[in-house]
């Protein structure tokens, strides 16, 4: 790691500022409980700014799923906490979008029912949420399909939907795993496109779980590793390259050599699966 | 399977089997009242429905069967849904549970008798005690089916409990329960039946006890058949009800749940 990165990440992890949306200091967390306990995430503390795009890589199984759990408030921390706005993280929030691993889709709701399901839990205005769900089905090239039910729709589809399903409620934090896995190389990159502008456009504080080192380039502001069990905080770099960031970035050499860094730290780290 | 050809086959099949029937009757002499012809039984069935006598039987029977079928399945549904719910509850219910899931429940049905009389009352609760198991172990079952990432989901949006009861944990829970209605709805008409075998005035059950009485077996083999068509259609009903509600299910998984949810215990 250059000493360059070393100081940047040194003044964003020592002096929490006030406009650090998500602060999470000295965090473990151990499955079950006595000897038996598997420990999962192990003294993590880093932040992230209003409006920040943060993307997390790391091996398989090193405790990126559970980190994000504990951010949505769906598992609590065995010790240290996540501040989420200066508060602890108890429960779940209304302005956090989470997109899972997995799509989770419910069969007995059609397309349109499904990315209106936040909409639903919350109450929103039907009529407007009904329209904004209509442009995100079509943002995302699912038009024609909007009244379909899941079990047609093939893996990437019903992706896509978990995906904007996480916007519908127009969320000040998202929170993503690994959410493109899933689809081919070519709705991958244009997803990444889409991702960038909705960000650019809305302002979303995000934190982004992916696999792969250059769409974590791509987005990121921040690319932070995590090392394997127990999930450590390793190396973090900042991202700078100029925004919007256009497909054709990826063959730059700044680009490359972002990728190439993040890469040999994975590496030392334990490797990649 | 299926097809015009097919569906010849099987008729022909029938009437074949029924035909054998018929002439190993007639060869070996076997006395009507140990085993009647074919055409002693459609004979049997032609003269009963001539005299007018099945109609008020079989409505009985069926009246039986349905309010035995409504009461049995809403206090399944409720108790299950308490169950499935609350820990609690289901601690301190367990024993009573598992004892009543073991026991024949038309073992009861004597006693029933004694305690509710000849008429409707005690054939319903019959009715009632045997269909009330499948409903409600399939409805624990399906409400605590729902996958963990489903639940988070729900969790993740800030859905209270009864949100996640009516958006995920009920409509999740529907395969299982339509699985326990179908086993309920014959569970019923079986409650209803042994309830008149033990003590009715009226009934299909009843008319089998006092045909068998006077050594009646055509007209016995004729109710059998009225019957296994009255559960053919109450069954049918439920398949209907189920296609209407469960309309994510292909046909083929909504199977797949029947059968592997099928856990009804005895009757
Ligand atoms: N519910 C659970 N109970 C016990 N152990 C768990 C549970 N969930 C996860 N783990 C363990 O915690 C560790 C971290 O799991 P997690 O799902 O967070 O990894 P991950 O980084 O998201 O992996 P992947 O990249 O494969 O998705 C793993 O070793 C896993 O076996
Ligand atoms: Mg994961």
């Amino acid at each position: 790691m250059s000493e360059m990165n070393r100081a940047a990440q040194a003044a964003r992890m020592d002096s929490p500022s006030s406009t650090d949306v998500i602060a999470v200091d000295r965090l473990s967390l151990t499955y079950g409980g006595g000897a038996s306990g598997v420990l999962a995430l192990s003294d993590i503390s880093f932040s992230i700014a209003d409006g920040e795009f943060i993307s997390i890589v790391g091996p398989s199984g090193c405790g990126k799923s559970t980190l994000l759990k504990i951010l949505a408030g769906l598992l609590p921390p065995s010790e240290g906490q996540a501040k989420l706005n200066g508060t602890p993280i108890r429960g779940a929030r209304r302005d956090i979008g989470v997109v899972f691993q997995t799509p989770v889709l419910f069969p007995w709701r059609t397309v349109l029912g499904n990315v209106l399901l936040p909409a639903d839990v919350q109450g929103l205005d039907k009529e407007k949420m009904r329209k904004r769900a209509m442009d995100l089905v079509r943002l995302v090239g699912l038009e024609g399909f909007e009244n379909r039910y899941p079990r047609e729709l093939s893996g990437g589809m019903q992706q896509r939907v978990g995906i904007i399903r996480a916007l519908i409620h127009d969320p000040a934090i998202l929170l993503m795993d690994e959410p493109f896995g899933a689809l081919d190389a070519m709705t991958r990159e244009t997803m990444n496109v889409e991702l960038q502008r909705i960000w650019m456009e809305s302002g979303k504080t995000v934190l982004f779980i992916t696999h792969s080192t250059s769409e974590a380039v791509y987005l990121a502001d921040r690319v932070i590793v995590m090392t394997a069990r127990p999930g450590k905080i390793g190396d973090v770099f900042k991202v700078d390259l100029p925004r919007p960031r256009p497909l054709d970035i990826m063959n730059t050499e700044a680009f490359g050599a972002y990728v190439k860094r993040i890469r040999v730290a994975l590496n030392a780290d334990g490797g990649l699966d | 399977m299926g097809g015009a050809k097919n569906f010849m086959l099987r008729l022909l099949l029938i009437a074949a089997v029924l035909a054998v029937w018929e002439v190993l009757v007639k060869i070996t002499g076997v006395p009507e009242y140990i085993l009647p012809a074919p055409s002693r039984i459609f004979y049997a069935m032609y003269n009963g429905i001539k005299s007018n006598v099945y109609p008020q039987h079989f409505f009985v029977t069926l009246t039986e069967t349905l309010l035995g079928f409504l009461v049995g399945t809403i206090l399944a549904f409720m108790l299950g849904t308490v169950v499935a719910l609350s820990r609690r509850v289901e601690y301190f219910l367990y024993p009573f549970i598992v004892m009543f899931q073991a026991m024949p429940k038309v073992a009861l049905a004597p006693l029933i008798i004694v305690w509710f009389g000849l008429g409707l009352t005690s054939k319903v609760i019959n009715a009632a005690l045997v269909a009330f198991f499948p409903l409600m172990v399939n409805t624990i079952v399906g409400l605590r089916s729902a996958e963990e990432d489903r639940i988070n989901l729900m969790r993740s949006l800030a859905a209270s409990r009864t949100q996640i009861f009516f958006m995920l944990q009920l409509p999740n829970a529907l395969p299982y329960i339509f699985a326990g209605l179908e086993i309920a709805m014959i569970f019923a008409l079986i409650g209803a039946i042994v309830a008149e075998f033990v003590g009715a005035e009226r009934g299909l059950g009843m008319l089998i006890q006092s045909m068998n009485f006077n050594m009646d077996v055509a007209g016995q083999f004729s109710i059998l058949l009225i019957l296994s068509l009255l559960g053919l259609v109450l069954n049918g009903i439920v398949n209907l009800a189920r296609r209407h509600l469960l309309f994510w299910e292909t046909a083929n998984t909504g199977e797949e749940t029947a059968n592997t949810s099928k856990k009804g215990g005895s009757v």
